[in-house]
């Protein structure tokens, strides 16, 4: 690892100052991430600030009856929050399908969401990635490229998003609060992360010396109808090759309005509004899953070693939104598929 | 002559248990010296090629780094031209670290930067710029396959009566083609030498290894140390599971260093270069099978290529348990290799087995869907009496039984044939089963037993314990032969100055170390009789060894145990000299042959639309001679196992072909099976009495858990889905294909 400065901020303002004063200083939290980056050497930071110390560590009611996380509130801690627990049941599941205990007690919300890919190629500074060194190439699309993305790829990077919780965050509607020089701003989540395009180094739309101060949940958690399910080469601790949230609001048997994420497919949370738009008003029944599945699936490109995955997608995303519409959601202890 | 038995077949905690646990068990990167430098091991990215220029300018210039190593500038030692081969090196030319510009697979070791500590070490090494030449590689096996060569030109080959003749008239036969993936050993403990250089020039050489007797004389005679100037240690490793059978590079670097700088080196390798070194290796396999309609097995064929590297011929048993597991008479078998631009494969646990094993126990399955037939029913049809590849008797075999306790344990009479007909919820259930077996060898090794000026016992070989239990048996072993407590047994093993033992593997150290204890042991019981006979008024002054027995810690005459001599006693009147006996064990020619048995029950749930595999329920039951410690044999078992279900479900080491290049090198990758992965594992020791294979009656433990328990997991697969997997991992995308084909 590269030799680095470290400091620690006590107030938002200090940090935000701090960061856009330097363009190679980096934000750390839970360091779940960051730190491994920095040992593989991909990430070089000259300076950290450590952020752990700021007034953000709470879950709190919105005056709109959602719910606010501070961006250092640690995933375990939102996972077995009562009222994430009771009232967006769809969260603390996908938080706990990823990573493992020991992980989550460590990442932070904030942290979560600025996670990188975990593409083997990002990872490994002997091999050209044009993520990690714009124009080098990207062997995925010829190589090892098993979690790799079916949707929104680019001819430069084929890399996915590697969060559990952010496609739960997706499917809930939620607003990224975020703080820089030059003011507060909120971002909806689906435009938080980009698309790799012709710059796949940039992951997001912060700009340098932003921070993530806290993801605010909109008042419905959906917590009748949901499910996360997880598919994954071994039954924990493992990235996904696909990974569904869904999300109902039942009128009987009528859908009144659905929510469907994806993970593992793309460079970001897949939402489809047209998918989720063809739902609503439709019954709850299996070929009601197939057609939003299509129309999700209808741009899916694949390399060879990700052909397999809008077949699996589409089975995965049956099954999640099956589960969600009998309010039988996937148990992330039992490792049975529901 | 009797001497009660008290250790030996009873259940016992491991000896070392309490030591590993509280973290006072030190391993080989752990011991550490005054002034202590650290050493970073800088990787080739290029499959082959030569390095144009290393420029090592950065690296040098950070404080703090005493040295930058490379070809260029390695010392020119005898090392460097000496013989390099190890006790377990294939046929071929060893691969010797920093030699010259050559680069024969990419992480092969090119540059050491020691450094003050280990931050510094690893920072520079970043830094160290190589430019390569780069030559065209092909690390792709189905791509190697038309240049494939016999290692044993010919004489390696099995073949008796005429195998295509007779799977051609054959009423039913099968004819498949199965691939196991490239699989890595990963350890917990990663390699680490601390190489300590002591006052007087002697070195103390810490090294992560299964044989230190290897690693020593490897040392000395890389760099022409005289023989007295080393001793190398081992008293503890943390796993090796084959990847410590041979001398890794970072021995090489860190004794190289420690003589150049004349100071103490460590080198730990990362977790990331815990996979630039030995691999299983992909193998391609065919496996044709020709049988009566009543199953009786006509025709055995089974072709395997495996890869190997370019400087190594890397072989392993694959394709004889073909010729073993069943009775037939026209059998041919043969093992190839095909060179790629990889580091040379390595044994890894059951090596060969694990592959062949796999291919000849699924085509059983195949078969006998073909047949319509029970798996169990058609391998009962075919049981082998006699081992047909040496033409000689089994000093035991307890595999019938095996068999049969299995599959009621496992409750294999419930089974449905047909695929995809039982279905609980969403899950698709399915049995299999399948045979196992692993060669019950027997290496020499020379030991020493002593009486102890305090009455205790030490006995001491030079062979390792990797975590298998090693300690805790040969205590066992010694303390019963002695007639004392276990706790007044003292072992000394992991150190080159000990007498001389091979590597520890195969199985074979229960029965190899175990075997020279006991006959130590022995000796030192005539030698102790004879001293205690010499004493003043000794009670046991005119009796043999056939008249006393040894218990409580006295030698007792067996007619009136009241009449002793104490062991302290005896001590004493030796002076308070040790008494000691030396003593070398080697097999003997035999008329048996020998093996370990398993019979695998497997039984899987697969989610029965989206094809998700898990593995619910294993029973192994394992007949192995006689088992000294059911607890640790027991753990043995589960941990090959566990082993087992990785082949079958996850491990899988991918190479970028494009770059010749293992892309799954940290353990986010490349996958072990993590806790929710393994199940209810259920292991059973048979009970088997063998006089013959070595007068433990001992045949070991550890790789037998291993082999055919990939096999009964894909045939379980099969019978749950109806989707016949031949390439291993088994994953969820094949099973989907299978559906979707």
């Amino acid at each position: 690892m590269r030799p680095f400065s470290y400091t620690r901020a006590s107030d938002v303002g200090e940090a935000v100052a701090a960061l856009a004063a330097n363009d190679g200083a980096r934000f750390i939290a839970g360091g779940t991430n960051l730190l491994d980056l920095m040992k593989y050497d991909v990430e070089r930071p000259e300076h950290l600030i450590d952020i752990t110390a700021l007034p953000l560590d709470r879950i709190e009611n919105t005056a709109d009856g959602g719910l606010s996380i501070g961006a250092m509130v640690r995933n375990t801690d939102i996972a077995y929050d009562e009222q994430v627990a009771a009232r967006f049941p769809l969260l603390a599941s996908a938080i706990l399908a990823g990573a493992s205990p020991q992980l989550r007690n460590s990442a932070t919300t904030g942290g979560n969401l600025r996670q990188r890919t975990r593409c083997s190629y990002f990872y490994d500074v002997s091999t050209p990635c044009n993520k990690r060194e714009p124009g080098s190439g990207c062997p995925a699309k010829t190589g090892f490229a098993r979690y790799h993305a079916i949707l929104g790829a680019s001819e430069r990077c084929i890399a996915t998003h590697p969060s559990d919780m952010c496609v739960g965050l997706a499917a809930l509607g939620a607003t990224v609060r975020v703080e820089g020089p030059e003011g507060s701003r909120s971002i909806p989540f689906s435009d938080f992360h980009r698309l790799p395009g012709d710059t796949p180094q940039v992951d997001t739309t912060l700009a340098h010396g932003e921070m993530v101060v806290a993801v605010d949940l909109p008042g419905k958690g959906f917590s009748d109808h949901y499910s996360y399910l997880k598919i994954r080469d071994r039954l924990s601790y493992a990235f996904a090759l696909i990974s569904v949230a869904a999300a109902l609001d039942m009128d009987g048997d009528t859908i009144a309005e659905a929510r469907l994420a994806l993970g593992g497919v793309a460079h970001k949370p897949w939402r489809n509004a047209e998918a989720e738009a063809a739902m609503r008003g439709k019954p709850a029944v299996e070929t009601t899953f197939a057609e939003a599945a299509d129309i999700v699936l209808a741009e899916a490109e694949t390399v060879p070693g990700n052909a397999f995955k809008p077949e699996l997608a589409r089975r995965t995303m049956i099954r999640a939104l099956s589960q969600a519409a009998a309010g039988t959601p996937q148990s992330q202890s039992d490792k049975r598929i529901q | 002559m009797t001497t009660s038995e008290r250790f030996v077949g009873s259940a016992q905690r491991r000896t070392d248990g309490r030591k590993k646990v509280t973290g006072t068990a030190p391993y080989a990167g752990e011991f550490t010296t005054t002034g202590l430098l650290h050493g970073a091991v800088v990787n080739a990215a290029i499959a082959r090629g030569s390095i144009r220029s290393i420029d090592i300018a950065a690296a040098e210039a950070v404080p703090g780094v005493v040295r930058v190593f490379t070809h260029e500038n390695r010392p020119d030692e005898a090392w460097f031209t000496s013989a390099f081969k190890d006790m377990v090196a294939p046929d071929g030319t060893p691969l010797r670290p920093l030699r010259d510009a050559r680069v024969f697979y990419s992480g092969q070791p090119i540059s050491l930067v020691v450094a003050e500590d280990f931050e510094t070490a690893t920072y520079a090494a970043s830094l160290v710029h190589v430019a390569y030449e780069v030559t065209p590689h092909q690390t792709d096996l189905t791509a190697a396959r038309h240049d494939a060569f016999d290692p044993d030109e010919g004489e390696g080959d099995i073949v008796r009566g005429s195998a295509e003749n007779a799977l051609a008239t054959a009423p039913v036969s099968i004819d498949r083609n199965y691939r196991i993936a490239i699989e890595h050993h990963n350890p917990m403990e990663p390699h680490a030498t601390t190489t300590v250089v002591e006052a007087d020039g002697r070195l103390t050489v810490y090294d992560k290894t299964q044989g230190a007797r290897n690693s020593y004389d490897v040392v000395v005679n890389v760099f022409g140390l005289p023989e007295d100037r080393v001793q190398v240690l081992s008293p503890f490793v943390g796993g090796a599971f084959g990847s410590g059978l041979r001398p890794q590079y970072q021995l090489f670097l860190s004794v190289m260093a420690a003589l150049v700088l004349e100071r103490s080196v460590r080198v730990t390798l990362t977790r990331d270069q815990m996979f630039t070194f030995g691999y299983r290796p992909d193998t391609l396999q065919r496996v044709a099978l020709g049988a009566e309609a009543d199953g009786k097995l006509k025709a055995v064929i089974h072709d395997a290529l495996a890869g190997t590297s370019r400087y190594e011929d890397f072989t392993e048993t694959v394709v004889d348990w073909s010729g073993l597991l069943y009775q037939c008479d026209d059998v041919r078998l043969a093992h190839r290799l095909a060179k790629i631009d990889t580091v040379t494969p390595m044994d890894m646990r059951a090596p060969g087995g694990a592959t062949g094993m796999y291919a000849i126990e699924t085509a059983m399955d195949e078969l006998a869907c073909e047949l319509g037939m029970d798996p169990l029913e058609l391998r009962l049809k075919n049981y082998a009496e006699r081992d047909q590849n040496e033409d000689k008797p089994f000093s035991s075999k307890q595999l019938k039984e095996c068999y049969r306790q299995g599959a009621e344990r496992f409750g294999w009479s419930r089974r449905r044939p047909e695929p995809r007909s039982v279905r609980e919820g969403s899950d698709l259930v399915g049995f299999g089963m399948a045979t196992g077996s692993w060669e019950a060898m027997l290496f020499p090794t020379s030991a020493r037993a002593t009486l102890l000026p305090d009455g205790s016992l030490e006995v001491a070989t030079a062979t390792a314990d990797i975590g298998t239990g090693t300690y805790t048996i040969l205590a066992q072993i010694a303390a019963d032969a002695l007639g004392l407590p276990m706790d007044r047994v003292k072992v000394a093993i992991g150190d080159s100055s000990l007498p001389k033992a091979f590597v520890e593997g195969g199985s074979a150290t229960a029965a190899s170390a175990g075997s020279a204890i006991l006959k130590a042991c022995q000796e030192l019981k005539e030698a102790l009789l004879t001293a205690a006979r010499r004493i003043d008024g000794s009670p046991l002054a005119n009796v043999g060894l056939e008249q006393v027995v040894f218990s409580s810690g006295s030698i007792r005459r067996a007619a009136d145990e009241s009449e002793a001599v104490s062991l302290e006693a005896l001590a004493a009147a030796n002076g308070n000299a040790p008494l000691s006996v030396e003593i070398d064990n080697s097999p003997s020619d035999s008329p048996y042959s020998s093996y370990s048995h398993s019979a695998v029950f497997a039984e899987v749930r697969v989610d029965a639309e989206i094809g998700m595999p898990r593995v619910t329920r294993i029973v192994s039951a394992v007949a192995a001679g006689r088992i000294i410690n059911p607890q640790t044999a027991r753990s043995q078992i589960m941990g090959g196992v566990v082993f087992g279900m990785g082949q079958a479900l996850h491990e899988e080491a991918v190479i970028d072909h494009a770059l010749g290049r293992f892309m799954t090198h940290h353990l986010a990758d490349y996958h072990i099976p993590a806790h929710a992965d393994v199940a209810d594992i259920d292991v059973l020791f048979v009970e088997e009495h063998d006089e013959a294979v070595n007068p433990l009656g001992v045949k070991g433990v550890g790789e037998i858990g291993v082999a055919g328990t990939g096999a009964a997991i894909g045939n379980a697969i099969y019978n749950a889905t109806g989707v016949r997997v031949r390439e291993l991992p088994i994953t969820v995308d094949k099973i989907l294909a299978g559906w979707t084909r």
